[in-house]
């Protein structure tokens, strides 16, 4: 019975993710695009499914996952996401130099366009604090990583639903919805137990 | 290509415009604004490639690209102005020679130029329309199609002197 559980939950998740790609895999945009712009939407497309496992390995939501286990995945997902950012804003800048240049410069007339650079910008943030969280301090270090990691899911969510390309419409409005749902889950959990215990305690991990 | 709204607010904004451009009209009759020329959009002039030739159909058509070319003040039609035109379509990229081509406008500042279907590309279909010969002020264009599936698009010029 719990053996069923743990496997309808994975691949939930996995149909979570894989069905958007899948749907976008067989856009027929795809036809007139070329090979780096097509590596770097899917990077956008994968970097969106990754970002509903990197709340739920965080609340250590994932059976069959001990604490210790997810936290490392979640590290390496986290690394993967910066690849990913790298990957898709390098492939659109050698697709098209101007428009992604006006998108970094906050000067495009796309409207998504801000969205997904301030979503880059904090991804990119969490990066680096998370290199020096031991400095930080567990607390300080675990409400700064809260609120960038809202601002990235916010910024992707708006940014990824406001553009109009390879993706499906249903299956990326669902993976959208997973995210945000996934992210409110873990934030308020966490706030929850920060004020139960007290300042200067650490926060016992699941 | 404007949906009008009517709602209160507005009736309120159109009645107070129209208050407060009437009652400056009456007290500065001589100040005639007219026309009031048309800005470059942003991301307009990207991919741009400087004098595309002057063609009968980019590619193998199937799309129309239509608009007008008037005079900024009186509005008066501008006849055989330049028009370039270049977009990402069916048949090429936005930064490919054979995306662009020209076409001019007729004795009453309409333009029409048949291109390849456009793809939405960077997040949102459009096309790129460039007014760039000289006489008068630079302008470069970037309409945005209502849906992917739209088989002509629009685009409308009023120039001022250079």
């Amino acid at each position: 019975m719990r053996l069923a559980r743990v496997a309808l939950i994975w691949a939930a998740l996995a149909a979570a993710i894989c069905v958007p790609i899948a749907a976008a895999a067989m856009s027929s945009l795809l036809e007139w695009r070329g090979p780096v712009y097509i590596l770097a939407g899917f990077a956008g497309i994968v970097g969106l499914g990754f970002l509903l496992v990197q709340p739920l390995l965080a609340g250590g939501y994932l059976p069959g996952l001990s604490a210790y286990r997810g936290r490392r995945v979640h590290h390496w997902i986290g690394g993967a996401l910066v690849v990913l950012v790298v990957v898709h804003v390098g492939g659109l800048w050698i697709t098209s130099p101007p428009d992604m240049i006006d998108a970094l410069l906050f000067a495009s007339p796309t409207p998504f366009s801000p969205f997904g650079v301030i979503a880059m910008w904090a991804i990119f943030a969490v990066a680096l604090l998370a290199a020096f969280r031991r400095r930080l301090g567990l607390r300080t270090w675990r409400i700064v990583h809260m609120v960038l990691a809202a601002v990235i899911v916010v910024g992707t969510v708006v940014h990824g639903m406001l553009i109009e390309g390879a993706m499906e419409t249903v299956s990326k409005a669902a993976l959208c919805a997973l995210v945000l749902g996934a992210v409110t889950k873990v934030v308020v959990d966490l706030v929850r137990r920060m004020r139960a215990a007290p300042r200067g305690e650490s926060v016992a991990r699941r | 290509m404007t949906i009008l709204v009517l709602n209160r607010r507005n009736l309120i904004a159109a009645g107070g415009s129209v208050l407060a451009t009437g009652v400056s009209g009456l007290l500065l009759p001589v100040c005639a604004q007219g026309v009031a020329p048309t800005p470059s959009m942003s991301g307009g002039s990207n991919n741009y490639r400087k004098g595309a030739a002057v063609v009968e159909r980019i590619g193998k058509g199937g799309f129309w690209m239509s608009g007008t070319v008037r005079r900024a003040g009186d509005g008066a039609p501008l006849a055989g102005q330049r028009i370039q035109i270049w977009a990402h379509t069916t048949e090429g990229q936005e930064h490919e020679p054979q995306s662009h081509g020209a076409t001019l406008t007729d004795k009453d500042g309409k333009f029409r130029l048949e291109m390849p279907q456009i793809i939405p590309i960077f997040g949102q279909p459009h096309g790129h329309l460039a007014y760039d010969s000289g006489e008068f002020k630079t302008v470069f264009l970037r309409p945005v199609m209502r849906s992917a599936k739209d088989k002509s698009l629009e685009a409308h010029f009023v120039l001022q002197p250079a």
